[in-house]
């Protein structure tokens, strides 16, 4: 069996309040990928609609989308792990592209998070945990996401300056992104002095809510040929793995498990190890997530992560670029949205096409996507 | 026929927490022996195997046949965090701490008692107790043994 390529990339902007429908902020993303891959509609074999419930009213949005960007009477599937949606439609679009069921797949991820207020927003983040025995006490995810940060500050001996660090990386290149909702700059003082939302996390250690859409299209080597796909990003290696809902059932707290499960498969599967990746989209819903993702991905050993950031080798011209697009803390995070947003900074980067985000020259892309707090783990390793 | 034969719900799990999502469950009893101020998990007759949070079914011998076993002694604080925002539902309880409690054969999640914050260490020697919250719901909270 060939290879599986990503033939198109689109997204549209991320903002805190979209002025439309949501098939209408899709419809941006697809529009995006589409012309990206110089494709039509009859080119595509089957659509994967990633999101997650409860922002808007839409139940089964899959159908919804197809019919609104042309996909019907193409057979379409709703994908959902949270803020994983978008990379576990990756994993989907894949095994059915691989197993040569559909020759191309289209995966189209959104959320409109602005129909609700950031209150009930965070409600429904927090029942995205365990709503029998944990959000009765009133969860959220920074308040989960800061367990994390006070179990690895604690264990480590690494201080919420390191954590304030990886936010003025992601600052200093939001405004390079065309896409990105938060483009101002914010320097270590402001991050350190910021008020506290779950201790140890301040405002700046967390990203914020937005909308947006993202689709890339993934395809057959025939379909590669066909189209006459000048610049085919290969998907090389795709891994993921759950873990207990419950906190009670976590055995580590100063990293997450799924990561470090889900990197070890891709990178098997790819045929590569860490010291091989060029450039890499990591999920930093909140400053400790990106810190703890340095180290479960093998870029650092644990405990190890502060000194990549110290050292500033994670930012564009350093020796393993991570999240130089702005990540979601400058991006903001569309749920459903973020993985195909992040595939799509690093199929650009691939292809040389990165604009002033590109780094130099590199060979092969690394996305880590986690759904809850550490519920899902998502790495997706692609090559030019 | 509209009321005939219908069997009364046992809703008894919606006393649970600020605000419960989930009022049926087999475990309903957990909120009785609650109610008697036993904080409870689960074991399986069948293999011996532990839980908390408890549940009423075995996935590792299939089966269903569980006894309660009380939540004892202490546990070793893990990690927490204070919110000082709350979602919807939750602001009147601001600030509050949300923790873990390690007790070696399982955990514990839940919300710090009365110790104050700047006493909370990592690796300190906590109990969980039964705590009636202002509005008449029951929770459990970790507190000095």
């Amino acid at each position: 069996m060939g290879r599986v390529a990503i033939i198109g990339v689109g997204q549209s902007a991320f903002s805190r309040g979209y002025p439309g429908s949501i098939r209408e902020l899709c419809f941006e993303a697809y529009k995006e990928a589409m012309q990206d891959a110089k494709a039509q509609n009859k080119d595509i074999g089957a659509s994967v609609i990633c999101s997650s419930p409860e922002y808007d009213k839409q139940r089964s949005p899959a159908g919804v989308m197809a019919e609104y960007l042309g996909l019907t009477p193409q057979p379409t599937f709703y994908a959902e792990t949270l803020c994983s949606s978008s990379s576990t439609g990756l994993k989907l679009a894949y095994s059915l592209v691989k197993s040569g069921l559909h020759q191309s797949v289209l995966v189209l991820g959104f959320q409109k998070m602005s129909e609700i207020s950031s209150a009930e927003s965070q409600e429904r983040m927090g029942r995205g945990a365990d709503i029998q025995w944990e959000s009765p006490f009133g969860t959220m995810m920074p308040a989960y996401y800061a367990m994390y940060a006070r179990a690895y500050l604690n264990h480590y001996g690494v201080t919420e300056e390191d954590l304030a660090l990886i936010r003025v990386k992601a600052a200093t290149y939001g405004p390079l992104n065309e896409k990105a909702g938060f483009k101002k700059a914010v320097d270590l003082a402001t991050c350190l002095s910021a008020d506290p939302v779950a201790s140890p996390l301040k405002v700046y250690d967390c990203c914020a809510n937005a909308d947006g859409a993202s689709c890339f299209i993934v395809a057959s080597e025939q379909v590669v040929k066909d189209l006459g796909i000048a610049k085919p990003i290969w998907v090389l290696g795709v891994g993921a793995a759950s873990a207990p809902v419950n906190m009670a059932g976590r055995d580590l707290f100063t990293g997450l498990r799924v990561a470090q499960l889900a990197s070890q498969e891709a990178y098997k599967m790819a045929g590569i190890t860490a010291k091989q990746v060029n450039v890499a989209e990591v999920h930093d819903c909140f400053t400790i997530a990106e810190m703890m993702a340095y180290e479960n991905l093998g870029f650092a050993e644990p405990g190890q992560g502060k000194e990549l950031i110290r050292a500033k080798a994670t930012y564009k011209e350093g020796h393993i670029p991570v999240n130089v697009d702005g990540g979601l803390l400058s991006k903001g995070h569309p749920i459903g949205a973020t993985g195909g947003s992040q595939i799509r900074t690093i199929v650009l980067q691939l292809r040389g096409e990165a604009g002033p985000m590109q780094v130099k020259d590199p060979a092969i892309g690394l996305v880590h996507n986690i759904g809850g707090v550490g519920l899902y783990g998502n790495v997706s390793i692609l090559g030019r | 026929m509209a009321g005939k034969d219908k069997k009364e719900k046992d809703l008894r799990f919606a006393k649970f927490g600020t605000v419960s999502f989930t009022a049926t469950t087999k475990v309903n009893d957990f909120i009785d022996l609650m109610e008697k101020g036993q904080v409870s998990g689960t074991k399986c007759k069948a293999c011996g195997m532990v839980f908390f949070p408890p549940r009423a079914d075995c996935y590792n011998c299939l089966t269903s046949d569980m006894e309660w076993f009380p939540v004892a002694g202490t546990g070793k604080l893990v990690t927490y965090s204070q919110l000082m925002y709350a979602p919807v539902g939750f602001t009147e309880d601001l600030p509050y701490a949300i923790a873990v409690l390690d007790y070696g054969d399982y955990k514990v999640f839940g919300r710090i008692g009365d110790v104050p914050l700047s006493e909370v260490t990592i690796g300190m020697e906590l109990k969980t107790e039964v705590n009636k919250l202002p509005n008449g719901q029951l929770n459990y909270v970790f507190n000095r043994p």
